[in-house]
C-alpha cells in the first residue's frame, strides 16, 4: 500500500474520540438497519433482495436500451438530457446554461456523483455560488472537507466541531445545541433556495419508462432544490436507470431501511420534467445530466461490472468492521467502504492504491447486507489478482512475488514444507516482517514441539 | 460400507495446532470412524489466493486434488479452508473444464468439522464433558460462506457441564483475515481488541471456534491484554471427558 | 451530439448488444396488494404518522375535520392549496385562510410567510404512514414544503395499503404530472453526533386528518 494510505489509517486508529465516534455512529446505522428487516418486520426481505439484484442486473445488461428510453421520455416531458463524459463536460455544461440565463447562485442537495467530478470546486473557479443545503454537506463545505460516509456526510464531527466552523465561517455567536445549529443552517439555506437561479441534485434512479427521476432524502432540501429555482439539473451516473416505475416497488422497500433502518426516507420525489402548463409551481427547465466519468470503462468486466448495481444506501460502510475503525477519510478518494473499495480501483486503476483491495478480512458481513447483493468480498479478491498481475508485469514487488513462489513450490513437495515447518517452531523467533508485525499487536502462540504429522507419525 | 474419513489438518492446525487435529481424531474414531491422514498433504493455498497470487495458488490447489481425490470425506477443522477448497477452488479452474469437473466431485466430498458431525455423522452428543463457560466466536468464512451457526452450538449444548454464553455483538470478524493480520496489523489488532472486549463481557474462561487461525488472533491479543480467558478448537472441547 | 454517440456506443460495446437491438424480458415485479378494510387501513395509517412523531385527527365528517383544522391553525397564518376537498370540508373558507393562489410568484411569497400550510392528498400509504401528493392545478409543491407546519386532510378512501398498490393504480405517474412526492413524517436530519432534529428544511410538524 502507500505510505499516504497507511498513514491516514493510522491517524484515524489513534485518535480514541473519533474510533468512538465512528464506531457509536455506524452501530446505531447498523442496529436500526437489522431491526427493520427482522423476519417480523419484512418477511419478504431476501425475496426482495433477489428481486432488485435481477432488476439492476437486467438494467445494466440492456442500458444503452433504457437510456435511450429515459432519453425519450424526458424529452417527451419537456425535458432535456445531457450526456457527459466526465467532470469537464458537466461544468462545462453548467456554467454554460448559468451564463446563459444569468444565473449566479447555485444550490445542490447531496449527491456522490458530484463530489467525484469536484462540481462545486469547478463552479466556484469560474466565479459562480454554489451551496450544499444537506446540513451534513454544508457543515463539510463550511470546513472544506471531503465527505466521511455517503449516507451520514458530517459523522465525524462533534457539536463542537460544527459550532466552531459555523462561527468562524457564518459570523454567529459559538453555539453547541444540534438543534439551534440545525436552525441557524435552516435559516441561511432559506434565503439561498428562494434566490438560486439553478437547482442541482443528484438522483438515487433514473426510471427509464417515465424518463423520471426519484431522490430520496429526510431533510427537504432536494425538494426545496428541485422546485423552488426556475432550472433544475439532476446529475446521475448512467447506471442508476431502473426500467420501470413499478420497480420502485422493490427498490424503495430496500433503500431506507438499508441506509437508516426508516420504512421510507421522509421525502421520496418522483419528477418527470419541468412543471406541467397547468402547474402552479416548479421550474420552467429540467435537465438531466447522465454522467460516464469511467462507467463504461467498468461495463466490460462481466465478473466485476456487478459493481455498478449499487444503491448508495451505505449498508456496507456500517457493518464493516475495517470502516468502522478506519473511517471514511482513510479511503483515497469519494467513496469509502466496502463499495469504494471496489469501484475506485476500476475507477482509477489498480496502481492509484494498490493496497487498497487488501485492506480487508474478506469477513464478507458487507454481501450479507447489500440490498442488490453485490458480491463485495468476490469483486475483493479479483482485484487483487489484478494487483498483483499488475505489480508482476511492471517488476514491482519481487520479493513478494518471490515468496509466494516458494510458497507453492513448498506446498507441492511435503518434505520440504514439513522441514520448514520445523524450522519455523524451533528456530529462535527474529522480530522482523511479519512476526514483527504480528507481535506488535498480539502474542505470538506458543510453537508446539511436534506437528501433528510427527505425532500421527508415531502412533 | 466401512465408515472411513481422510482428515485435512490444514497447515496451521499441522504445524502449531496440532492438539486440535488429535482432538478431531479421537472424537471420530469415537464415533466409529476409521481416520486415515494422507501424508501428501500440506495446504489448501488460501494464503496465496487471498493475496492475488491466483497461479501459485493453482498449484497448490492440483497438489491437493492429487492428494485426496480419492477420499470419500475429507474432514477439516477449518471453516476457512473448508470455504476455500469447496467453493474457490473452481474460481481457479474455470478455464480447465476437466479439472474443474474433478474440483467440484471433490468439493462435495469436503466437510467442516461441525458440519460432518451434525450432518453426516448424524450425532450432536459425542459423550463430552467439559467444565466451563464457553463462548463461541462464528468465523466468518464459516459463517458467512458455509452457512454454519447451529451445528457447533447444537454440539456445545450436549456437552455436560458447559455452559454456552453468546457474546454482543455477535457474528463480528476478529480481524485475522490470512495476511491482512500482518499487512494491516495496527487495524487487525484493533479488530481483535473489539472482539476481546464482547468475549470478556460475558464472563465466559473459554472462547471455541471451528478455526484455529482466528483462535490464534484471539488467543494472542488475550495474552497481550493480559487476560487469563483461554481459547479452544471446538474438536478440543468435544474430546474432552 | 458527440458525448451522447460516444457514451452510447461504449455501452453497447461493453455489453455485447447493437443499437436498436430489442432487450430481454425485464424480470417481472411481484407486486402484491394485501386484501384488507378500510377501517384497519386508517388505523395503520394514523398509527404509523404518530410514530413518526406526526399529530394525527380521525374526522367523522367533514365538518368535523374543519372545526378541528379551525382549531389547529387559531393564531397563525395559514395557506391552503385549491383542493376540493378542502373547500368540501369548509376548510379553504375558514377566516385566516388565503386559498386561490395560481401564481408561482405569489404562491412563493405566501408560503414564505405562512405559518402554515393545508393541503389535502392525492393518496395515502397505510403501512408506512405516507402522503402521495402530485402536482397539479389543485395542489402546489411548495404549499407542503416551505411553511414549517404541514397540515393534509384526507377523505379515507384514498388510503391504499402500500407502495405496492400505489403502483398498481399508478403505474405511470409521469403520465398525470411533473412531481409526485411521498411524505412520510415531518422532515428530519440527524447530521449532527446521530442527534435526531426535527424542521431542518421542510415541516418540522406534520398532521394527517383523515375524514370519514
Amino acid at each position: 500500500m502507500s505510505a499516504g494510505f497507511d498513514k491516514k489509517i493510522h491517524q484515524t486508529l489513534a485518535d480514541a474520540n473519533l474510533q468512538l465516534a465512528i464506531y457509536t455512529a455506524t452501530g446505531r446505522l447498523k442496529d436500526k438497519r437489522s431491526e427493520s428487516f427482522a423476519a417480523a418486520a419484512m418477511p419478504d426481505y431476501q425475496e426482495l433482495r433477489t428481486q432488485a439484484n435481477a432488476l439492476k442486473k437486467h438494467a445494466i445488461e440492456n442500458l444503452d436500451h433504457y437510456l435511450e428510453e429515459f432519453e425519450r421520455n424526458v424529452e417527451s416531458h419537456g425535458g432535456k438530457v445531457v450526456y457527459c463524459k466526465d467532470g469537464t463536460e458537466v461544468s462545462d455544461f453548467v456554467l454554460g446554461l448559468a451564463k446563459e440565463r444569468g444565473a449566479r447562485l447555485i444550490v445542490k442537495s447531496k449527491s456522490m456523483t458530484t463530489e467525484e467530478v469536484d462540481l462545486n470546486e469547478r463552479l466556484e473557479h469560474h466565479g459562480l455560488e454554489s451551496v450544499e443545503t444537506d446540513l451534513g454537506e454544508y457543515i463539510l463545505q463550511l470546513a472544506q472537507e471531503r465527505p466521511y460516509h455517503i449516507v451520514a456526510p458530517a459523522l465525524h464531527k462533534t457539536r463542537f466541531d460544527v459550532a466552531g466552523i459555523f462561527e468562524k465561517q457564518l459570523h454567529v455567536a459559538y453555539e453547541t445545541e444540534p438543534e439551534k445549529l440545525s436552525q441557524i443552517a435552516r435559516g441561511v439555506l432559506r434565503q439561498k433556495f428562494l434566490d438560486a437561479g439553478i437547482g442541482i441534485t443528484g438522483a438515487n434512479f433514473l426510471v427509464a419508462d417515465s424518463g423520471a427521476v426519484v431522490i430520496v432524502e429526510n431533510e427537504g432540501n432536494a425538494r426545496l432544490t428541485s422546485t423552488a429555482p426556475k432550472i433544475h439539473i439532476a446529475i446521475a451516473g448512467i447506471e442508476k436507470i431502473i426500467p420501470r416505475a413499478q420497480d420502485l416497488a422493490v427498490f424503495l422497500k430496500l433503500l431506507a431501511r438499508s441506509a437508516t433502518g426508516q420504512a421510507l426516507s421522509v421525502y421520496t420525489s418522483f419528477l418527470s420534467g419541468p412543471r406541467r402548463t397547468d402547474e402552479i409551481d416548479g421550474p420552467d427547465e429540467f435537465y438531466v445530466v447522465l454522467l460516464d466519468n469511467g462507467r463504461t470503462r467498468l461495463l466490460p468486466d462481466r465478473a466485476k461490472r456487478q459493481s455498478l448495481y449499487c444503491i448508495r444506501c451505505a449498508a456496507c460502510l456500517n457493518t464493516c468492521p475495517v470502516y468502522r475503525k478506519i473511517g471514511g477519510h482513510s479511503f483515497p478518494w469519494v467513496y469509502s467502504g466496502p463499495i469504494g473499495a471496489i469501484i475506485t480501483p476500476q475507477f482509477m486503476g489498480v496502481s492509484h492504491e494498490p493496497g487498497l483491495p487488501f485492506a480487508s478480512s474478506l469477513c464478507g458481513a458487507c454481501a450479507e447486507v447489500c440490498p442488490v447483493k453485490i458480491d463485495i468480498p468476490q469483486v475483493l479478491l479479483d482485484l487483487r489478482s489484478e494487483v498483483k498481475k499488475s505489480e508482476t508485469r511492471e517488476k514491482k514487488n519481487r520479493l513478494e512475488k518471490f515468496g509466494y513462489r516458494v510458497f507453492a513450490w513448498m506446498m507441492t513437495h511435503p518434505r520440504a514444507y514439513a522441514w520448514a515447518g520445523w524450522m519455523a517452531r524451533h528456530a529462535p523467533v527474529v522480530k522482523v516482517g511479519p512476526v514483527r508485525a504480528w507481535t506488535s499487536q498480539r502474542d505470538l502462540p506458543p510453537m508446539p514441539r511436534q506437528s501433528f504429522r510427527d505425532i500421527w507419525s508415531r502412533r | 460400507m466401512g465408515k472411513r474419513v481422510s482428515l485435512f489438518v490444514t497447515c496451521l492446525g499441522d504445524q502449531l495446532f496440532p492438539n486440535a487435529g488429535m482432538a478431531v481424531v479421537e472424537v471420530l474414531e469415537r464415533l466409529g470412524y476409521a481416520v486415515d491422514f494422507p501424508k501428501d498433504q500440506t495446504c489448501c493455498g488460501q494464503p496465496a489466493f487471498n493475496s492475488g497470487y491466483r497461479d501459485e495458488a493453482r498449484t497448490v490447489a492440483r497438489h491437493f486434488l492429487k492428494t485426496f481425490e480419492s477420499s470419500e470425506y475429507i474432514v477439516v477443522p477449518s471453516g476457512s479452508c473448508t470455504s476455500m477448497i469447496g467453493h474457490h477452488f473452481a474460481d481457479l479452474f474455470r478455464k480447465e473444464p476437466e479439472t474443474l469437473a474433478r474440483v467440484e466431485t471433490l468439493g462435495r466430498r469436503v466437510f467442516e468439522f461441525a458440519t460432518f458431525l451434525t450432518e453426516v455423522a448424524n450425532v450432536e452428543d459425542v459423550g463430552a464433558r467439559f467444565d466451563g463457560i464457553v463462548t463461541f466466536h462464528d468465523g466468518c468464512h464459516g459463517l458467512r460462506e458455509l452457512h454454519i451457526r447451529e451445528a457447533p452450538r447444537r454440539l456445545l449444548a450436549r456437552v455436560r457441564g458447559l455452559e454456552l454464553r453468546e457474546m454482543l455483538p455477535a457474528e463480528e470478524c476478529c480481524g485475522f483475515g490470512g495476511t491482512f493480520s500482518v499487512k494491516f496489523a495496527e487495524l487487525s489488532g484493533a479488530m481483535a481488541r473489539t472482539k476481546l472486549e464482547a468475549i470478556l463481557q460475558t464472563g465466559a474462561n473459554t472462547v471455541v471456534s471451528l478455526d484455529s487461525s482466528c483462535l490464534m488472533q484471539i488467543q494472542g491479543a488475550l495474552s497481550r491484554a493480559g487476560s487469563s480467558v483461554r481459547t479452544m478448537h471446538l474438536a478440543e472441547v468435544l474430546a474432552s471427558r | 451530439m458527440m458525448s451522447r454517440e460516444h457514451i452510447l456506443h461504449r455501452v453497447r460495446t461493453a455489453i455485447g448488444r447493437s443499437a436498436g437491438q430489442a432487450p430481454g424480458a425485464a424480470p417481472p415485479v411481484r407486486i402484491r396488494v394485501p386484501a384488507g378494510d378500510s377501517s384497519a387501513r386508517v388505523g395503520a395509517m394514523l398509527a404509523r404518522v404518530e410514530a413518526l412523531a406526526g399529530k394525527t385527527y380521525h374526522a367523522d365528517t367533514p365538518e368535523d375535520a374543519c372545526a378541528f383544522v379551525a382549531a389547529a391553525i387559531a393564531g397563525k397564518s395559514a395557506l391552503a392549496s385549491n383542493a376540493p376537498f378542502l373547500a368540501e370540508c369548509g376548510i379553504a373558507q375558514l377566516p385566516g385562510v388565503r386559498t386561490g393562489i395560481i401564481d408561482r410568484e405569489e404562491l412563493r411569497e405566501c408560503c414564505a410567510t405562512s405559518n402554515i400550510g393545508i393541503t389535502s392528498a392525492d393518496y395515502a400509504l397505510a403501512d408506512t404512514g405516507t402522503l402521495v401528493m402530485l402536482s397539479s392545478p389543485r395542489e402546489a409543491r411548495l404549499i407542503s414544503l416551505l411553511p414549517p407546519a404541514h397540515i393534509a386532510v384526507v377523505p379515507r378512501e384514498r388510503i391504499l395499503s402500500g407502495l405496492d398498490e400505489l403502483f398498481t393504480v399508478l403505474p405511470n405517474p409521469a403520465g398525470q404530472t411533473s412531481s409526485m412526492v411521498l411524505i412520510t413524517g415531518p422532515s428530519r436530519t440527524a447530521d449532527i453526533e446521530q442527534i435526531l432534529v426535527r424542521g431542518v428544511h421542510g415541516p418540522g410538524e406534520i398532521t394527517v386528518v383523515v375524514v370519514g
